[in-house]
């Protein structure tokens, strides 16, 4: 029964791979540098989807990193009270628990209409740099990466609190009793010991922002028309698939399960990468 | 004469009192209340999304969302009992498939296998899996049941939705179980061995009833996971507006019925997305106080 977990993997890939075959024959690697996806004229690009695919979760990292990571160091280190602590970290797990077709339908009716009015600040005022230079009309990449960011916070702050309270304790009055302050500890003695696992965790989150469908499909507008600016609509690999999945016919099918690959490669590859850090980081006590 | 070492350095024996106003002491005053000011952002998000599907989900909250089936487009009334129903039902089919196979699997890496090669590469596997987007699943199984008809004709289905998530499900069950096994004391395998019980004794008598707490806490978690996707369900079990007509044909879930009504231009529906969220939400949330629970459980 173990290997049917190897068998399931290994199928996955072969159906995707198989169902991709004749776009693949088709487009070659032009498939993913074009932006041109016409389901009337039979032509597709997947440029658009995977720019979004990548903007969306690094942008959303970028950000959760410093949020997860200081988050987890204020419940392991002795800031404040324990229960305070046992409180915060109980809410960021329930936080994880929430289904992300919820999240979605809170970014459509909540977040969007509360951020918009700076995200039109921004394109007042900043219009003239590229990534600020369309109208925030609603749905778009903005809103996403928010919502990204909620997703992978939990995710970021439980495993980055896994390995600091892995850290052994005598590293801590070690450091502690050659009189370092607080964060001269937690910068040059804790963060080193905890770093392998982080990073890992930090991985792990990435690979699952590329792969986050529910949310972001409901936010992000669905744009297959190609924009540099944040705040246009666009699209991700996934939220192309479930929006179009259901009802492509057969060369468009191909073409989504061409872009499913992809980003099966992609999140495939960001998973082994985090694997591999994990073990080659470590260190030994 | 005054004694005062503790303010003034003597004989080169530095000064040990804390200074408030030392750059290194700011510096760390500050970060800490920068993680605290960071840790209120995190939390935010989780009161901001809970307060407000309590006051729209509860608002509207009565037996009608139960019993009644969704309303026809500008229609009025309604309720979604066939989503709680379908939800139910292609969860149960999930789990029916993976918790077998996911146990199955534990206890092969945990209790018989020597924990190289091939072990190995199926641990490897199992995190792999465990980070493959859940839309991938469902174009899996959409590529494999569905578009093949390969279960008597049908396409869409309550069963291809259930495989769709129990793909998802099985890398939790398989970790949880192994690492539940992998924590039972080796004594114990050895007085059962030593006493001339056959492996399959030792597991399914001593072993796995030792482990159930923390293998029922992974199953509980990946069921309520489970329950909450929506993405694999999409274009496998897909959607339908009436009673669930079986486990071959389109069923509708909880999930789909929020994705698709939050999308549409009627404040009627969306209000029903809002109230489906909240019973999802309470039914999501008391599974994991459930399974945190066990796990205290366990503990003592």
């Amino acid at each position: 029964m173990a290997s049917m977990v190897a068998l399931i993997l290994i199928s996955i890939l072969v159906v995707v791979f198989w169902g991709s075959l004749e776009s693949m024959g088709r487009y070659g690697l032009n498939f993913l540098f074009t932006s041109n996806w016409n389901p009337v004229d039979d032509e597709y690009g997947a440029f658009t989807a995977i720019y979004g695919t990548l903007v969306t979760s690094l942008l959303a990292l970028v950000i959760a990193v410093p949020l997860g990571v200081g988050t987890a160091i204020f419940i392991t280190e002795d800031i404040i009270p324990l229960k305070v602590r046992n409180i915060i970290g109980l809410m960021v797990e329930l936080l994880a628990a929430i289904p992300s077709v919820v999240l979605g339908l809170w970014a459509i009716f909540i977040l969007e209409p509360l951020i918009r009015p700076f995200l039109m600040f921004l394109y007042e005022d900043f219009g003239w740099i590229p990534i600020f230079s369309t109208e925030p009309l609603g749905p778009g990449m903005a809103p996403a990466i928010l919502i990204l960011v909620v997703m992978i916070l939990p995710i970021i702050t439980a495993i980055a609190r896994d390995s600091l309270n892995q850290v052994p304790m005598r590293l801590r009055q070690a450091a502690y009793g050659v009189g370092a302050t607080r964060w001269g500890a937690i910068l040059n003695v804790i963060l080193p010991a905890a770093i392998s696992g982080i990073v890992g965790g930090v991985m792990l989150a990435l690979g699952r922002a590329m792969g986050e469908t529910m949310a972001v499909t409901m936010i992000i507008g669905n744009s297959n028309v190609f924009s540099w600016s944040l705040l246009a609509p666009g699209n991700t690999i996934s939220a192309m698939l479930a929006n179009q999945f259901g009802e492509a016919d057969v060369s468009q099918l191909s073409s989504l399960m061409y872009a499913a690959f992809v980003l099966m490669i992609l999140t495939l590859l960001v998973n082994v990468i985090a694997q591999w850090l994990v073990k080659r980081l470590s260190l030994k006590y | 004469m005054k004694y005062n070492s503790f303010t003034r350095p003597i004989d080169g024996i530095p000064d040990l009192n804390y200074k408030t106003w030392e750059k290194r002491n700011l510096v760390s005053r500050l970060l800490s209340v920068l993680a605290g000011v960071f840790s209120f952002l995190c939390v935010l998000p989780l009161i901001a999304v809970l307060a407000y599907i309590l006051i729209k989900g509860m608002s509207t909250l009565s037996l009608d969302l139960f019993t009644q089936l969704p309303p026809p487009p500008g229609g009025k009334g309604g309720g979604f009992g066939n989503a709680i129903l379908g939800s139910i039902i292609v969860t149960t089919i999930a789990a029916l498939i993976a918790i077998p196979i996911g146990v199955g699997g534990g206890i092969y890496l945990a209790e018989y296998s020597t924990g190289r090669g091939f072990s190995q590469f199926i641990r490897f596997g199992t995190n792999v899996l465990a980070g493959v987007p859940s839309i991938i699943a469902g174009v899996f199984v959409y590529g494999v049941i569905v578009s093949t008809r390969i279960l008597f004709g049908n396409t869409f289905s309550a069963i291809a939705g259930g495989t769709a998530l129990s793909v998802l499900m099985l890398p939790t069950v398989v970790k949880t179980t192994d690492e539940g096994l992998k924590l039972v004391s080796n004594d114990l395998r050895r007085a059962a061995l030593g006493v001339g019980a056959s492996r399959f004794v030792t597991v399914s008598q001593i072993t796995l009833p030792k482990a159930f707490t923390p293998i029922a806490t992974g199953v509980v978690l990946s069921i309520a996971r489970a329950a909450g996707e929506t993405a694999p369900l999409i274009f496998t079990a897909l959607f339908s507006p009436f009673w669930p007509n079986g486990i071959f044909d389109p069923i509708a879930t909880l999930s789909v019925l929020i994705y698709n009504f939050a999308a549409q231009p009627y404040d009627l529906q969306n209000q029903l997305a809002w109230s489906a969220s909240f019973i999802l939400v309470v039914f999501i949330l008391a599974l994991n106080l459930l399974a945190r629970w066990l796990g205290r459980f366990a503990s003592k």
